[in-house]
């Protein structure tokens, strides 16, 4: 139990391959980190799942946002067209399901996509300017050819000297830095 | 850097990314399009031409909006006119940017990459213009929200069983979601833009657009459910708006609009529209900012399989549509066909028929396939011939329908051409516009396939890797290309 935080984010090892990260981040998971995070510059496969990333609940929110598209829509036609405003025509039925159909799959598709992308911003809790490993000077390669492995100074396991010995032993990183949490609205990825 | 790295079996110009690039390279090559290379002659005269025809799109609009839809050349019987083959050309361009994007995506197709991008940006743009045509055509554009379902004072509803309703919440569900699709696409590459970028401003707007994507695992998890999420829901999108398009005709009764085989057709004859236009414009494209790297010969050539495929179905279509008029012993049916062939609009639909159904036949040959000339005067030969197949449909069969003292013909008028030469101007003005703001190829994923590809030639990634570590300084000017 910490009484009072450290005043670092944590400490980042830079790389330069795909494969050096990953096997960095299951070593690092291996020897009892948990809060860490890694950066890529494009979807490396396998590495959010050595970091210990399992439980993607996008899905599920899809689903509930499609069926409630679909619902939405069925639900207005039908008490648009049975309850609301009724017109006979030629003694056809009110509820005309299958003319139905069209709209409620269009806006099925609009609910999940909606959901899909709203729901994946907000569960990695974008949009977020402001981020402390922006204040490392080389992670703006992050977005070119570099790969980074974060580990938190929240960690329990986390102390400023061993753990920058461990990172430094971890897979030749390019280098090891020291992840600065900044007041004041520096860590933008703007700044630099 | 391409040329250190040769790799002969790939070096005949049929792989999809040329050898030798790195992540690096990848990045630098693409962003500098946009955020370096000083603007050029052929860039400057080609938005001047788009931007002042669509001048004369925002002129006819006016007038339009002054005078009513009475300047444009529609009269009884021919209601629809410019305006509707106008829309439907538009939309049909569209789908391939959605079909390269989430189709292509879900079957593993490698080569969509380097094209999705900018296919999806048509997409958006070739919308953009389909959707002012019903617009204009409503005669008073600022009651459009009546097609939607909103407490009114009326008491009123939308028609729900009118394919026409239909066709709003469809083409309005295909614009969102091909926004959503593009921007989730950009997001990764926004934040490359923000990384790279030398101008405080520039650096400003694609760090708010980027929302501060920083490349976290856990959010590429997420961002990749999402994207493939996203392809699987906009490829039964993209099937269903034109089908929905086609029903606007299907559901009438008018002979040669009351056929079963609309559906289909029509969703391959947007798809074939549509690649025609990405050829259009893809071709030029690599040329003028040298990115034949990314979009090789393997690129055109699969497209011009897929022109070819779709060209078969669409001819089989008309084929189709002549032998039911002979099958159904219907009168009406059966003089339809024959004034499409011989009548006073013969010649549209011998164009039409030489434009889709015989050009197309030189594709089955691969030196045709692979002959980028050929292939860049083929795509507009076909998107003439799709606009023909519109204009055949919609005037064709409502100038001459059932009784012969309401027939009439139509002719496009002075304001018809404007607004389309207009939209076309729109649309080329959006797109030089993208060409010079954001990522013409996607970035993130041209990484994936860099990774892809030294993983596939195993031994080669330590020799790929080393250029990286020296290229860090690399000045973003010296890659412009």
């Amino acid at each position: 139990m910490k009484t009072q935080p450290p005043p670092i984010y944590g400490l980042m090892a830079e790389y330069t391959s795909a494969d050096a990260v990953v096997a960095a981040a299951t070593t690092a998971y291996e020897a009892g980190f948990r809060r860490m995070d890694a950066y890529s510059p494009y979807p490396v496969e396998g590495l959010a799942e050595a970091i210990g990333f399992t439980r993607n609940r996008l899905p599920t929110l899809v689903l509930i946002g499609g069926l409630a598209g679909a619902i939405t829509a069925f639900t207005v036609m039908w008490f648009s067209s049975t309850i609301h405003y009724p017109i006979n025509v030629g003694g056809r039925p009110h509820l005309s399901w299958p003319a139905f159909i069209p709209i409620t799959f269009e806006l099925t598709v609009l609910g999940a996509a909606l959901t899909t992308v709203l729901g994946m911003l907000g569960l990695n809790g974008l949009p977020m300017p402001h981020h402390p490993v922006f204040n490392v000077p080389s992670f703006k390669l992050a977005s070119r050819n570099r790969f980074f492995l974060c580990i938190q100074s929240d960690d329990p396991k986390f102390d400023t000297v061993t753990t920058r010995q461990f990172l430094e032993g971890l897979g030749e990183p390019k280098s090891v830095s020291v992840v600065e949490t900044s007041a004041g609205g520096e860590a933008t990825g703007l700044g630099h | 850097m391409a040329s250190e790295h040769p790799e002969p079996q790939e070096a005949n110009g049929h792989a999809i990314l040329a050898p030798g690039h790195t992540y690096a390279s990848v990045t630098d090559k693409i962003s500098a399009i946009a955020l370096t290379s000083p603007y050029r002659r052929s860039w400057i005269v080609g938005f001047v031409i788009a931007f002042a025809l669509t001048m004369m799109l925002l002129t006819t609009i006016t007038a339009v909006l002054v005078e009513g839809v009475g300047l444009f050349g529609i009269r009884r019987p021919v209601m629809w006119g410019f305006d509707i083959v106008n829309f439907v050309w538009w939309i049909g361009i569209g789908h391939a940017g959605t079909l390269i994007s989430a189709v292509l995506l879900l079957f593993k197709q490698e080569w969509r990459t380097s094209i999705n991008r900018f296919a999806e940006a048509m997409t958006l743009f070739a919308v953009a213009c389909a959707g002012l045509y019903p617009l204009m055509h409503m005669g008073r554009p600022w009651y459009f929200y009546w097609l939607l379902p909103y407490p009114n004072t009326m008491s009123l509803w939308p028609q729900w069983r009118s394919p026409l309703v239909w066709d709003v919440f469809a083409v309005s569900t295909y614009a969102t979601v091909s926004l959503l699709f593009w921007y989730v696409g950009l997001i990764p590459d926004l934040a490359t833009f923000r990384d790279r970028a030398k101008n405080r401003y520039a650096k400003w707007i694609y760090g708010i657009l980027a929302m501060g994507w920083r490349g976290s695992a856990i959010h590429w998890h997420r961002y990749r459910t999402a994207y493939m999420l996203l392809a699987g829901i906009a490829t039964p999108l993209v099937v269903s708006v034109h089908t929905v398009v086609s029903l606007d005709f299907a559901a009438g009764v008018v002979p040669g609009w009351h056929t079963t085989v609309f559906p289909p057709y029509f969703v391959a004859g947007a798809i074939y529209s549509g690649f025609a236009m990405v050829l259009t414009l893809a071709i030029p494209l690599r040329v003028y900012y040298g990115l034949q790297d990314f979009i090789t010969l393997k690129h055109l050539e699969n497209m011009a399989k897929i022109l070819l495929v779709t060209g078969l179905i669409v001819t089989y279509g008309y084929a189709l549509e002549a032998f039911f008029a002979w099958y159904s012993s219907n009168t009406y049916e059966q003089f339809m066909m024959k004034n499409r062939a011989t009548g006073p609009y013969w010649h549209t639909y011998a164009l039409l028929i030489l434009c889709n159904c015989t050009a197309v036949q030189v594709l089955w040959f691969k030196r045709a396939r692979t002959c980028v000339p050929l292939l860049f005067v083929l795509s507009i030969i076909i998107n003439i011939g799709m606009w023909l197949e519109r204009y055949v449909i919609v005037v064709t069969s409502l100038a001459r329908d059932f009784v012969p003292a309401a027939w009439n013909l139509y002719h496009g008028s002075f304001w018809d051409y404007t607004m389309y030469y207009g939209t076309i101007g729109l649309f080329f003005a959006l797109l030089f516009i993208f060409i010079r703001v954001l990522p013409v190829i996607s970035i993130a994923e041209m990484r994936e396939l860099v990774a892809e590809t030294r993983e596939r030639h195993g031994g080669d990634e330590h020799g790929h890797a080393h250029p990286d570590e020296d290229d860090d300084e690399l000045d973003l000017v010296a890659s412009s290309g």
